[in-house]
């Protein structure tokens, strides 16, 4: 009875249910955009990683995407981590998910996204992603948080985005100063 | 454009910023964007960005959507958890969670989310569930809540407290907007998997919800369809919520069982799109049901059907599957229900490792030909597992030789067959035979008679091959220095042609297989006097004598020494024939395991050993499930003295018996023990060296080492004064039932020390089974003119005999689960006795014996361990976890392992520690 007093942590110590289930709920460790020639276009990390290991990460995972043939399967075993990638044009897409998790749905998600920026900017190519890359993150955003799915319905997601589009003000002397 | 351009453009582009930055004139909300923005690009660009941070906080108070669009964006990309702007930014974040306005309030959530730092998650985990459940919550808004939750638990989940809101929690997989059941579903999962009790409603909720989805109407959910596949994301994590939980009860349990039934239906009806994205997600959400129906793994027909399903993909077009089937098979083949089953498709699996073209599939197939191996296909998938590796990729070449020794050895009948295999391994791919497998090939070959004939034959003829691989020289050394003389019979391998063909190899060889050689050469002296004066000079040549390597030089000198000194008898006493190797487990099996994780390995194993022995109707062959604990390397044991043979049988120690009482007047009583000694026997529970006891007198110091099962212990007693101790008698007492599991030997020590001087005592342990109590050392002496008796408990406790393992965290959680019986289970709550130190606490872990795994519980404040407590007659598997709360000043420490007393045991003593 001596820990009556510990309050919600006394509270989850006394239904001494079974803690540790084994790992189910699996999550994205990070997604990163490159082209065919080794530039990285878009990073997004979902769990802390140091500077100097996401530069070494990335470096190392570019370069055995890139080394991979046309009709290979789009998983790979890499570090202790499963990395499925899908390449649409010049860009490379690439999910890194913990071994257990579902690899098929991460490359359906790889394909939503990719149409939610083709809807958005009208047949995306590289250069969208390069020159407005703020759009792809918040439409990235919308879409995914914590690299889990916030919402696959396309149109609540393009909603979003256009509503906030709607908020931007629109002066024409930010648009002159925005093409240089 | 060239890269310096790049570069210089962009020096420029940063100097023009920082001096815009800088400038005396305030810069307006909008150019404060602009060259955020800037910043940004170029930091995307690869380059490295050290100031603008400010600005971007400056950003966050902007009521202009854009400018604190662009603000969070800056901070959720640039910003590190640990960031002295967090204060700074929370306020902003504070102030747009107030505002009511769903779009501020959407950057605010995002923010929390994308940098998710333990700082956020003290500020805002009490406030986001309340966003979470309010009534007036937009959807869109509850969405971005229920999934910013979910990484601030992920995170801190001692910030999260559960309450009330759980509940409303759970009701959000009713909801009416799919999208918040979708991220509902994410949070409940994870915070289920913590806490399955306050969440079980969850299950009944999701089945029913699941239900609706794989029944309705390819049109029915509008949006949420993606390419004529209804909601397949929310399938999927209500699929994998239910993984969290066993199967449910019967009412729900048949309506699950009929989603399943509909999703495996669903698979074999013709596609309604010829996209390729279709056929994904509809393949996504059945592979996420076959695993639910492997997880629960009671209902054989759902396992079945799951079986030929992914027969079907092994020879699917699409690479992807063909892949995924590989994978899922693999824990497939580890149900009872199923493993004949996978085991129909066992040519397809061949033929997928001849002629994939993916290095990655061909190593899914190796891993289930390795998961589906039994007794009955063991001869056909080892030699298929050989002929690949002459062609295999260089990446896994090491794994498929580890491999194919477990499976020649584990399924080995015929152990002719099995040391074949071996040196098949050695001369296709002798560069990635580590020294476990030739190591084991020796073990067993010494420790079955019926096959050293054979072995010592085989390594001759292969020993024959102009160029042998140097592992191959190796192990025909070592066999033939034992059992050469079996062979010798035959005019064709007469001793000198032994010795001369392996002394052929000798100058191609590095210095330790030289060594190992040397060893068998006076070996030969031993075993064909006839050769030993040949053998006399090879060793007596300055290229031995003299040789520049230490080593091999006193192995040439003390050999030829011993050779001409030493009489026959002398002689064959000292190169008797190898003991056999104690019988543990495989040092093989324990490479792979370090090598793949565990849970490729082990769990298989241990379920299949199970299954094997149901469906052989007896036992494994003892040999082959077992190894020599220590490995002794045979290459370096001059003369093979140096593995310890099995301890002498020795009568069973009775209390004291093995100690000579030289007086027994004194030896009659013994004191209780000395005040203190159950403190001091608790510091030795995490160290193994110290001071034991210390009074005006004696000093009694210990020193101890553990290995295995075994121990030895130095027991230090110094005379602290100057006058001589006189019938000086330690004893060592074991009680009754203590006798039995743990094995004390020592010797005497003479009655007389004198004044400063220390004695040294040295007692030898094994651990034959586990134990609870503590051996009692009784000191009995004369000092002067009186009788001294002093009792102390000797630190001998079961954490010992722990051999440290390290696992990944699926492989942590997946053991756990499989110790769920209550019984294996011991659980402690207590105050701390000392300051809650992080480092010292393990240090103590480690102390403890076990290995300390890092990254392994999601909550980095907790401590988590694995080892292995190793006795003569069992290994016991334990697994720990020790939860600090530093407000409370309290710890929850949780032990299971398979065996009670274990857990009970090993509970006791670690929480004496902190």
């Amino acid at each position: 009875k001596g820990h009556l007093e510990l309050g919600s942590w006394g509270k989850r110590f006394r239904t001494k249910s079974r803690t540790l289930h084994s790992v189910h709920v699996l999550q994205m460790r990070f997604m990163l955009l490159f082209s065919r020639q080794g530039k990285l276009r878009l990073q997004k990390w979902y769990l802390a990683t140091s500077d100097k290991e996401r530069k070494k990460m990335v470096r190392e995972l570019m370069q055995v995407v890139l080394a991979r043939k046309p009709k290979m399967c789009s998983f790979l075993e890499w570090r202790d981590l499963k990395v499925v990638y899908k390449r649409y044009a010049s860009l490379y897409f690439c999910c890194a998910i913990e071994g257990q998790d579902n690899e098929l749905i991460t490359l359906e998600l790889i394909h939503r996204y990719v149409e939610l920026l083709d809807k958005y900017f009208g047949s995306v190519c590289e250069l969208d992603i390069i020159f407005n890359f703020e759009k792809a993150y918040f439409i990235l955003d919308e879409f995914l948080m914590g690299g889990d799915v916030q919402d696959t319905s396309k149109k609540s997601v393009l909603k979003a985005i256009e509503q906030a589009d709607l908020l931007q003000e629109v002066r024409a002397r930010d648009s002159e100063e925005e093409e240089e | 454009k060239s890269k310096e351009a790049e570069i210089k453009r962009i020096n420029k582009e940063l100097a023009n910023i920082r001096s815009k930055f800088k400038g005396d004139k305030a810069l307006d909300g909008y150019s404060k964007k602009k060259y955020v923005c800037k910043l940004l690009f170029i930091f995307l660009l690869g380059h490295d960005i050290d100031f603008g941070h400010m600005e971007a906080v400056n950003l966050l108070s902007s009521n202009r959507y854009t400018e604190k669009q662009i603000g969070y964006l800056f901070i959720s990309v640039l910003v590190n958890s640990n960031s002295e702007l967090i204060r700074l930014i929370n306020n902003a974040i504070k102030n747009d969670l107030a505002s009511r306005n769903p779009t501020f309030m959407g950057l605010a959530l995002h923010c929390i989310a994308n940098v998710g730092s333990r700082e956020m998650a003290e500020a805002f985990a009490g406030e986001i569930p309340k966003i979470l459940v309010a009534g007036d919550t937009m959807d869109s808004v509850k969405q971005s809540a229920a999934l910013c939750l979910l990484r601030l638990y992920r995170t801190s989940p001692d910030l999260v407290p559960m309450g009330d809101w759980t509940s409303r929690v759970v009701h959000l997989l009713n909801d009416q907007h799919l999208g918040v059941v979708t991220a509902a579903t994410s949070l409940i999962s994870t915070l289920a998997q913590k806490n399955p009790e306050e969440f079980k409603t969850s299950v009944s909720l999701a089945v029913s919800r699941l239900s609706r989805i794989v029944t309705s109407a390819s049109t029915d959910l509008q949006d949420y369809t993606y390419y004529f596949v209804p909601a397949p994301w929310l399938s999927v994590k209500l699929l994998r919520l239910l993984q969290c939980y066993p199967p449910p009860d019967p009412a729900v349990r048949g309506r699950l069982t009929e989603c399943l039934e509909t999703i495996l239906n669903k698979a074999q009806e013709p596609p309604k799109s010829k996209k390729v994205q279709h056929s994904n997600a509809k393949n996504a959400v059945l592979f996420e049901a076959i695993s639910l129906i492997i997880h629960h793994d009671s209902e054989p027909n759902l396992l079945v059907r799951a079986c030929n399903q992914l027969g079907q993909f092994l020879q699917h077009r699409e690479t992807n599957l063909r892949y995924l089937a590989l994978e899922s098979m693999c824990t497939l083949a580890s149900s009872e229900f199923s493993h004949e089953a996978v085991k129909t498709h066992i040519e397809t699996v061949i033929n997928a490792l001849k002629t994939e073209r993916d290095v990655s599939v061909r190593q899914r197939a190796v891993d289930l030909l390795y998961a589906m191996c039994d007794r009955s296909n063991a001869q056909q998938i080892v030699a298929e597992m050989l002929s690949y590796l002459e062609t295999a990729d260089y990446s896994i070449r090491e794994e498929i030789v580890l491999k194919v020794a477990i499976l020649a050895e584990k399924y080995a009948v015929d152990y002719t067959w099995y040391v074949d295999t071996i040196l098949n391994l050695i001369r296709i791919a002798g560069d990635y035979v580590s020294e476990e497998v030739w190591y084991r090939v020796i073990q067993i070959v010494i420790n079955r008679d019926d096959v050293q004939g054979y072995a010592a034959k085989t390594v001759f003829e292969a020993l024959q091959a102009p160029a042998c691989h140097e592992n191959l020289v190796k192990v025909g050394g070592y066999i033939l220095g034992e059992f050469g003389n079996l062979i010798a019979g035959d005019p064709r391998s007469s001793p000198l042609i032994q010795f001369d063909l392996l002394h052929s190899k000798f100058h191609l060889c590095s210095v330790p297989t030289r060594a190992l050689l040397l060893s068998t050469y006076i070996k030969f002296v031993n075993l064909f006097p006839e050769v030993k004066t040949t053998i006399q000079d090879v060793l007596r040549s300055d290229s031995q004598l003299k040789n520049a390597d230490v080593e091999l030089q006193q192995r040439a000198v003390e050999y030829l020494r011993l050779s001409t000194v030493a009489s026959t008898d002398i002689l064959a006493t000292v190169l008797e024939e190898m003991p056999p190797f104690p019988e543990r487990e495989s040092s093989i099996l324990a490479k792979l395991k370090k090598k793949k994780g565990p849970s490729t390995v082990t769990d298989l194993e241990e379920t299949k050993r199970e299954r094997s022995a149901d469906v052989n109707g007896g036992p494994e062959p003892a040999p082959a499930s077992t190894s020599a604990a220590s490995t002794p390397s045979p290459s370096a044991d001059l003369l093979g003295l140096g593995a310890t043979p099995p301890a002498p049988a020795a009568p069973p120690p009775s209390s004291g018996g093995l100690l000579v009482d030289v007086f027994s007047d004194s030896a009659s009583s013994v004191a209780p023990l000395a005040p203190g000694s159950e403190d001091n026997f608790a510091r030795f529970v995490c160290k193994n060296n110290g001071v034991l006891f210390e009074n005006q007198l004696l000093q009694i110091g210990l020193k101890s080492e553990f290995r295995q099962n075994l121990g030895r212990m130095f027991i230090f007693y110094g005379n602290k004064t100057s006058t001589q101790f006189l019938n000086f008698t330690p004893t060592l007492i074991c009680a009754d039932d203590l006798q039995s599991n743990l094995n004390l030997q020592t010797k005497p020590v003479d009655p007389t020390v004198d004044g400063g001087a220390q004695v040294q005592q040295v007692v030898n342990i094994e651990c034959v089974s586990d134990f609870t109590e503590a051996p009692v050392l009784n000191i009995q002496f004369r000092y002067g003119g009186t009788f001294q008796n002093v009792s102390v408990k000797l630190p001998i406790t079961l954490n010992k005999f722990f051999q440290p393992t390290e696992m990944a965290s699926q492989d942590f959680f997946q053991r756990w689960k499989q110790l769920s019986n209550p019984q294996q289970e011991v659980q402690n709550i207590f105050k701390a006795k000392h300051p809650m130190d992080t480092e010292i606490t393990k240090a103590k872990i480690i102390g403890f014996g076990s290995a300390l795994l890092e990254e392994v519980d999601p909550n980095p404040a907790n401590f988590v361990g694995a080892g292995i407590i190793h006795t003569r007659n069992t290994q016991i598997g334990c697994l720990l976890r020790l939860e600090p709360n530093l407000q409370a000043q309290m710890y929850r420490l949780t032990l299971r392992t398979s065996k009670d007393t274990v857990s009970q045991r090993l509970c006791e003593l670690l929480s004496e520690q902190f």
